[in-house]
């Protein structure tokens, strides 16, 4: 299982990359490999509002469904177009190819509150098995 | 009757799972491959190739003695004593109300000897309710699955790679036979039989040898496309297949008639048998529920326990949901009330399954959604 340094994480295993006042959100590659194969993700559209810890999607796999959700404050600027083509994508490269969607974030500058490094991110993820 | 509070039981090929690198699940009390990498891409190689299982946890139960045919004949909806040797049956054990305990096949191996093949989640049941009712016979029940690593070898391929390691006709085993033979050197029961809608095998062997017969089969297959595969295809495919699972399509709430398979209780044989009052009656009465298929015309995909909607109000239950990768679409099967079947297929078949508190079109199909050619 890998979990990049320089990301944030959630405990409901998204994953966060932040550039200047943009955040980008996929799932780790731990959720991916819980899910097993993705065949669809129902993401928030363009313009939306997005809130820190409340569901904005639903990520759907062979076995089982499962909430997305948001872990940041803002407006969602821009969904991943290739996903509803090819949901296989948060399989084979979760941190990459698999992103869901970016975020422009409310408090501009600012680290959104709340979220894991990726040390913690490990430790919870060992605690879960 | 399974301690669910202990460690699941490890199979004698958990250990090759482990090696392969499988996501292991407890399933029924057992240690299990839930799948080795992309589930997908198991369902696929068995539907085009082959895939290879361990379904190990399976219950062995053997039913020996002089009335070991009338014993079952008295325990089981079906006919047992009518199996020629070398052949199997599907049946069903019921409860005296008519409600199902599990769905069996039942191998005739010898006069006086019968192996009865159970659900892991119900051995346990099974294996009590069949001593039970030998107890009035001349016939001994026997638990031997620690004994046994069942290996299933599915797909169009399975005929092909086996014959090599056999010292058997493959061409002569037919549909629900099986032979003693002896495949890459190790004795083993041998039967065409199956749970992915595709030709295949199953292979009873001694847990001593399975992972040398794994491994063989394993490297036998490589050419041919043959990968192991993991419980989560297995239930794909027999949804696919519209074959019911029990805990979902079947359970002591419902008959066998409720699931459309009261074929498999013979009513009419000469003895009486457990449950055969309150089936005979079931039989006779208009039916209160009917398993149906549904397609999706939504991505969002039907699950166990979604209600069925007709005209807004709730018409029935979801039994099994998933995205099928042959259809490429999301299946489900359902329980519905017969008239709001017979209302949606007067409609082109047009109803909705609420998905999670929101409506999604689906269409009533005929089961099974997947046959194979030929």
């Amino acid at each position: 299982m890998t979990v990049p340094a320089e990301l944030h994480y959630t405990a409901e295993h998204e994953w966060v990359a932040i550039n200047d006042s943009v955040a980008s959100v996929g799932i780790t590659d731990h959720a991916q490999r819980a899910l097993g194969d993705v065949v669809f993700v129902s993401a928030p559209a363009a313009g939306s509002r997005v809130t820190a810890g409340e569901p904005c999607g639903e990520v759907e796999s062979t076995k089982s469904v499962s909430d997305l959700y948001s872990p940041v404050d803002g407006e969602v600027t821009e969904v991943n177009p290739e996903i509803d083509d090819d949901p296989g994508l948060v399989n084979s490269d979760p941190y990459g190819a698999g992103w869901l969607f970016k975020v422009r974030l409310d408090g501009a500058g600012e680290m959104p509150p709340g979220l894991l490094s990726a040390a913690e991110y490990t430790s919870l993820t060992k605690e879960e098995e | 009757m399974t301690d669910s509070a202990s460690q699941p039981r490890r199979t004698p090929l958990t250990h090759v799972h482990e090696q392969l690198g499988a996501a292991l699940t407890d399933f029924a009390g057992w240690l299990m491959p839930l799948r080795y990498g992309s589930e997908t891409a198991e369902h696929n190689a068995v539907r085009t190739a082959a895939g290879i299982f361990d379904l190990s946890h399976m219950g062995e139960l053997f039913v020996t003695g002089p009335d070991a045919a009338a014993a079952l004949d008295f325990a089981v909806t079906g006919e047992p004593s009518a199996l020629k040797t070398g052949r199997a049956r599907y049946t069903m054990i019921c409860a005296a109300d008519g409600g199902v305990l599990d769905d069996l096949i039942v191998y005739r191996l010898a006069d006086g000897e019968y192996l009865v093949v159970a659900n892991a989640s119900n051995t346990a049941v099974v294996s009590a309710a069949l001593t039970e009712r030998a107890a009035g016979f001349d016939a001994t029940v026997t638990d031997r699955t620690a004994e046994y690593a069942l290996i299933a070898v599915q797909g169009p391929r399975a005929a092909g790679l086996l014959a090599p390691l056999t010292d058997i006709d493959l061409g002569d085993v037919k549909y629900y036979a099986s032979y003693p033979a002896s495949v890459a050197g190790t004795p083993v029961l041998l039967a065409r039989t199956g749970y992915t809608g595709e030709d295949g095998f199953e292979l009873f062997a001694p847990a001593a040898d399975a992972e040398s017969l794994w491994d063989a089969i394993s490297r036998a297959g490589a050419g041919d496309g043959l990968i192991p595969a993991g419980l989560a295809a297995r239930d794909t495919l027999r949804l696919e297949a519209g074959m019911p699972l029990y805990g979902n399509e079947l359970g002591p709430e419902m008959t066998p008639y409720d699931a459309g398979l009261g074929r498999v209780v013979r009513l009419e044989k000469a003895s009486d048998f457990v449950g055969k009052a309150a089936l005979a009656e079931r039989a006779a009465a208009d039916p209160q529920r009917q398993l149906v298929g549904l397609t999706s015309q939504s991505r969002r995909v039907p699950r166990h326990g979604y209600p069925v909607l007709w005209n807004g109000a709730v018409g029935g239950e979801v039994t099994s949901g998933a995205p099928s990768p042959t259809l490429g679409m999301p299946i489900a099967m359902a329980y519905v009330h017969p008239d709001v079947a017979a209302a949606a297929a007067s409609a082109a078949g047009r109803l909705e399954i609420d998905v999670r508190g929101r409506p999604e079109p689906a269409t009533l199909v005929d089961l099974p959604f997947y046959r194979r050619q030929g």
